[in-house]
Parts: structure tokens; sequence; C-alpha cells
């Protein structure tokens, strides 16, 4: 969990904050079983937004974000994304996942498709896209990622940071208006780690409305425009990261900034 | 350690070292024996011993084979040539190859035709086997059941016509109805299906395969290794969409569609084969309408089929279980819709894992066939047990007769399960 630096300069004309809302979640709770995971969540999320969710582990950050692509359902309250209200009805629920892409801490390609057809599967099946174009888009955003000459390879032939880049290009192609990252790091070197953390700086850059579940607290400060701390299934605290990190307020938040940066 | 004044722990590579090819190998037959079998005392022994019992296996069988008779019209003409040296008696093989092959009622001068269906299987089996084939050749995969069932069982060309007409019109129905609706396309497609054969069954004449092209073969005029043939390809074809089927139905949240699926697999598979083929010949017409006759071949394929499909099922079922949620959530995260993600992402993988079980079952499948001798279908063994060991002229024929049935289903099998080893290495793609 040590604080990797970026090394590099951000580019931040385009990082900006729109008005038009992406996400709003309303007085949402989600148990399993009788465990009650995720406590009266209320968050608003807008168009732009690059929002870091940090918090020890079984706080329910993972599953939080899981819930806004109906990975999770969640039984109270209402989860608005883009638009559409996350409900039972199948249709909704495709409809957001088109339009939500995600990326997973074990990256989830699939193994027997090569890079460009993990690339191309969604946006041919879901999308509807001629394959031709499906995959131009592919190695447009494989060469984004820095890996177009591996597209004809298998998965299993990748590093794992390499893995992580596909999987995120995956997501792009499906030209999605909001990302979310599951801890998408916590499984690399920390070689690795920099190459896919850079790769998510670009994405910022570019103006991507993004949620990351991380414990890279370099690219909150850096990046990110607010950071949310949860702990016991609910947001204990959330700021801009210079006062999040400088001034946090609750005890909670006070202890595990310590344990994280504190070495 | 010997020189105390440089530092033991500070230590830079000064470069990076070239890769160099491995130690030459002293490879020879020599090192190869000494290796892998006279490593050690044990081993030595155990070599000799295992040459030992090669020897006195061929010393004993060899003589048996060589001196074999090819040409005799009975079993003591046989001995009579072989004049009390050992010596086997294949003159029976060559005698009743015709019924060994096709059994003793199917009409001399229609071989050829269930020889030209067996041609066009291959052809036919060839781009399901090897997917680098052009996928354009499916299209004549998908003929050949209703040209092979044309070409065996003869008749008029109506039949297979009407059944083709019935399966093209239920595939339009479930392209169109399928795309919104998986049900509504599946359930759409088989009530198109039952209507046009009703209606095309209504039209077609009593008397049309009189005078026919090709002269109709009633059912229980088929037999012989060609039999056990038809059973297994039918079968093993039949039963692996439906082993899929019931696996993924035993996994859907859908409690009605699961507990049908847990309690046919569970049923089929608490019920010995022997039993369900006795079920077929003699049971079954009282499921159909009173008037059907439905064909005893179908009633038996009917039962191997679903018999094959409950372990095909489980044997899927394992390997769904073993692929990681984190498949099912990234093809559920880009918004793939449950056919899609099955079609595309989960069975692709289930079934490579599946692989070797579900060939175990073919293999089982295949060798079961020569079951439907207890209900008086003559197949391969049905024959050598009834009409060839029963005959006078042959009667006593044991070796030989058994050792080709024998022979037969090894090569069909062993070729089985080369394929599938084949198929396993092809599919690896976690290395190169």
């Amino acid at each position: 969990m040590s604080e990797l630096a970026i090394d590099r300069e951000i580019d931040r004309t385009k990082m900006q904050v729109s008005d038009e809302v992406a996400i709003e979640i309303n007085n949402m709770n989600k148990w399993y079983g009788s465990f009650h995971v995720l406590r009266d969540i209320n968050l608003t999320v807008n168009q732009g937004e690059r929002i870091v969710i940090a918090g020890p582990s079984g706080s329910g950050k993972s599953t939080l974000i899981r819930c806004l692509n109906a990975l999770e359902e969640h039984q109270q309250g209402t989860i608005v994304v883009d638009g559409t209200e996350l409900s039972n009805d199948l249709k909704n629920i495709d409809k957001i996942r088109s339009e939500v892409g995600m990326v997973f801490q074990h990256f989830n390609l699939f193994p027997h498709l090569t890079i460009l057809e993990n690339c191309t599967l969604a946006p041919i099946w879901v999308r509807k896209t001629p394959k031709k174009e499906a995959e131009e888009r592919a190695m447009h955003f494989l060469e984004k990622v820095k890996i177009p000459d591996q597209a004809l390879k298998y998965p299993g032939q990748l590093s794992g940071g390499q893995q992580q880049r596909v999987a995120i290009a995956r997501s792009l192609c499906m030209m999605p208006r909001i990302m979310l990252f599951d801890e998408p790091t916590s499984a690399l070197d920390p070689e690795m780690i920099k190459e896919v953390l850079d790769t998510m700086i670009e994405l910022a850059e570019e103006g991507m409305t993004m949620l990351c579940v991380t414990h890279e607290m370099g690219f909150a400060r850096q990046v990110a425009n607010r950071v949310i701390f949860m702990d016991a299934g609910q947001i204990v605290e959330q700021n801009e990261p210079e006062e999040f990190f400088n001034n946090p307020q609750s005890e909670r938040t006070k202890l595990f900034l310590s344990q994280i940066l504190g070495h | 350690m010997a020189d105390q004044t440089t530092n033991p722990i500070a230590f830079v590579a000064d470069g990076t070292i070239p890769p160099s090819p491995p130690p030459a190998n002293q490879t020879g037959i020599v090192k190869w024996l000494r290796e892998n079998l006279f490593s050690g005392a044990t081993n030595t022994i155990l070599t000799v011993l295992s040459l030992l019992l090669i020897y006195v296996l061929l010393k004993n069988t060899l003589p048996w084979i060589m001196n074999g008779v090819w040409n005799a019209n009975s079993l003591a003409e046989c001995r009579e040539i072989l004049a009390g040296k050992t010596g086997a008696c294949f003159a029976v093989l060559t005698e009743r190859w015709p019924q060994l092959i096709y059994g003793f009622k199917y009409p001399t001068d229609a071989y050829w035709r269930p020889n030209l269906a067996f041609v066009l299987m291959l052809a036919a089996v060839a781009p399901v086997l090897f997917f680098d084939l052009p996928r354009k050749l499916l299209i004549f995969t998908a003929l050949y059941p209703f040209i092979a069932f044309w070409l065996i069982w003869g008749g008029t060309i109506l039949v297979p016509f009407v059944a083709l007409l019935g399966c093209v019109a239920a595939g339009a129905v479930f392209q169109k109805l399928g795309k919104n609706s998986f049900a509504a396309g599946f359930f759409g497609a088989i009530i198109v299906a039952l209507v046009v054969w009703k209606l095309g069954g209504a039209l077609i004449p009593e008397d049309a395969s009189e005078g026919a092209w090709l002269s109709a073969v009633p059912s229980r005029d088929l037999g012989g290794f060609m039999l056990n043939m038809m059973l297994g390809l039918a079968c093993v074809s039949l039963s692996v969409p439906l082993g899929i089927a019931l696996a993924l139905g035993r996994q859907s949240n859908m409690p009605l569609i699961k507990w049908v699926c847990v309690i046919f697999i569970e049923f089929i598979r608490g019920v010995p084969l022997i039993t369900l083929l006795f079920v077929a010949s003699v049971m079954l017409s009282y499921f159909f309408p009173p008037d059907s006759t439905v064909d005893l071949f179908l009633r038996v394929v009917i039962m191997i089929t679903m018999f094959s499909a409950a372990y095909i099922a489980e044997v899927i079922r394992g390997g769904l279980a073993a692929l990681p949620r984190g498949q099912y959530e990234a093809a559920d995260s880009l918004g793939l819709d449950y056919p899609q993600a099955m079609r595309l992402i989960i069975l692709p993988q289930a079934l490579k894992i599946s692989i070797p079980g579900i060939v175990n079952v073919a293999v089982g499948l295949f060798k079961d066939t020569t079951l439907v001798s207890v209900i008086s279908m003559f197949d391969l063994v049905g024959m050598i047990r009834g009409p060839i060991l029963a005959s006078t002229e042959w009667n006593g024929v044991y070796w030989e007769l058994l050792g080709f049935a024998a022979l037969l289903f090894f090569v069909v099998c062993y070729g089985i399960s080369q394929y599938s080893q084949w198929l396993e290495r092809r599919l690896a793609t976690d290395h190169h």
C-alpha cells in the first residue's frame, strides 16, 4: 500500500466536472442475508468526476460499485445511472451495463478468445457494430493502452499489467460514459501497477467519469476530484483530495490514513 | 570466502548473460535403454519379466493367427484344413461378412446404400470435428441426417423432405421470434415444426413408398455393425445438445426448469440402461397415441439419448462449476444477455474443460449400443450370439467372432479418444 509516485505532469485541460448528473444514489441499502453491507448510501456523481473510494477491506466499497451495474442487487433505495433507474427489468440492466464499463481486480479477460476478439465481442454482439468497424475501434483503443502488437495473442500469454490494460481497452470499446474500477491494481506487481495507473490517468485526462476503488493514494491525490472513505458499509467522509489527506475529520479516517501512509 | 578483503555482500552483475543452448545431450539407444529399462536391479528384473510375458503371449497367439483359415464354409471344414494344427478359423468372418456388417435381413442388392451413407458421414462429421475447415461445409452436415435416412431406409423421398421442411421452418421461426425472446422463439419453433410435420405427413400418400427408386427397408431389417454405428452416431449427436440444455437448466434461476432438469437427470442416472431399453421396446408405446406406430429404432434412440444426456449434463455441470465467477461477471458487465453470455463466453470454456468427460460418456455410449441385442435387435453382438453362433456351420467359433467385434469397437473408440486428445491440445490457449 505504498504511495506510488506519479512522475509526470497531468494535463487538466479536459478534466472538467459538468452539471450533468451521471449517477444518483438515494438511501441505498443492501444486505447479504441478515448482514447489512451497505447502509444508507447517498451519492451524486456528475459527468466528468473522478472519484476514488477508499476504505479497509470489508467496508463495502467493492459492493457499492458493483451495485452500480447490477452485478449485485440492492434491496432498498434507488440508483439512477445515466438517467435510467436500476430495477429488476432486464432490459434496463442490459442498457446500463452497455453504458458503464467495468474493470475487475482479476482482469476477467476471456481466455479462449484473442485480445482482439476480447475487445470486439461486446461491440459486435451487443451494439451490433459491423465486424470491421469494431476491429478498427479495438485497434484504436489497444494502441491507446500501448499493446496493439499483442492483438492476436491470447490473454494467458500476457503479463498481468498487459492483461489489465486489455481489460480497460475492452471496456472502452463499448464507448461507455462511465468507468468503474474495482481494485484494478491490487493483483499486480509494483512495476505493472504503474503502467495500469498511467492508462487510467490518460483516461481521466480525456474527461471520463470514473469511480475507482483503489488503495493507490498517489492516484487519489493527483487525479481524483473527490475521495470517499467508507467503513462498515457507510460513507464516513468525503472531501477533495487535498483536504482529505491533509485534514481528515473523523477519527476512523485519521486511523486509516495513518496506517496506509505511515510507513 | 578465501579473500576476506573484498566485501562478501555487495555484488553487481557486469552485464547480461547471453542465453546459451543446453548442454549437448548424449542421445542414443543405449542411454535410453539404460535410463528407462535397466536403471536399477528392480527395474531390470521387471523388464526381463515383461519381455518374458510378451514372449509367452506371442508364442501362443501368433501361430493361431498365422495359421488362420480364411476360406471354408463351416467349422468342420476349417478343422479339416488345419488337420490338428493350432489355427484360427477366420473363414467365419469372410463367409458371414455381410451379416456381421449389415445384419441378415438387409436387402443384398442395397448394400451400396449404407456404404454410401458411411462415406458421406465422414464428410458430414469432418467440419464438426475439425473447425479449421470452411464453415460452409456445415450446410452439408445439417442435410446429412435426411440424406442418410433416405439412403438407409429408402422409400419415398417425401418423408425426409417433409422432416427437413419442418426443421427449416422451425429454424426460420426461431430466427424471427428468438431475437426478442428466447422462450418465444424456442416454443414457436417447436410448434411450427410439429404443424409442418403433421400437415406434411397427412399429405404423403399411404402407398408413396411402393415403387420408390430406393426400395423401403423397415427398421427391424437393420442390423450388424451398421446398426451400432447408426445408434452411436445418432445418440451422441443428439445427447450432447440435450446434455448442455439439461446442465444449463439445472443451473437456472427458475425453480420449475431447475427441478424438471434435476428430477430428469437423477431419475435417468438411477436406472440401468437395460431397463430403459426394455421400456423402449415394450412399454413406450403406451405413452404414444394408440394408433401411432413409433418405430423401434426411434424408441431406442430416444432412450439411449436420454440416458447419455443425463450423464453428459453432469459432466458439463462440472465444467460450468469450474469456471471462475469473474467470467460470468465480465460477460454481464459488458451487457451480453444470457443466451449470448452462455454461447460466446461460458459454454466454449465449460465444454473445453468437459471434453475428457464427454468423450468418456460417448465411448461408453457407443459400446452400450450392443445392449440392444437383449431386446432382439440384431446388432453386431446380436448377430454373433444369435444367427451366426446358432447356425450348424459355425457353432463354437467364439474367439474369432468376438475378437473381431472387439477389434471393430476398439478401432472406433480408440479413434474417438485420440481425437479428443488432439482437440484438447488444439484448444489450449494458456501458453505459446
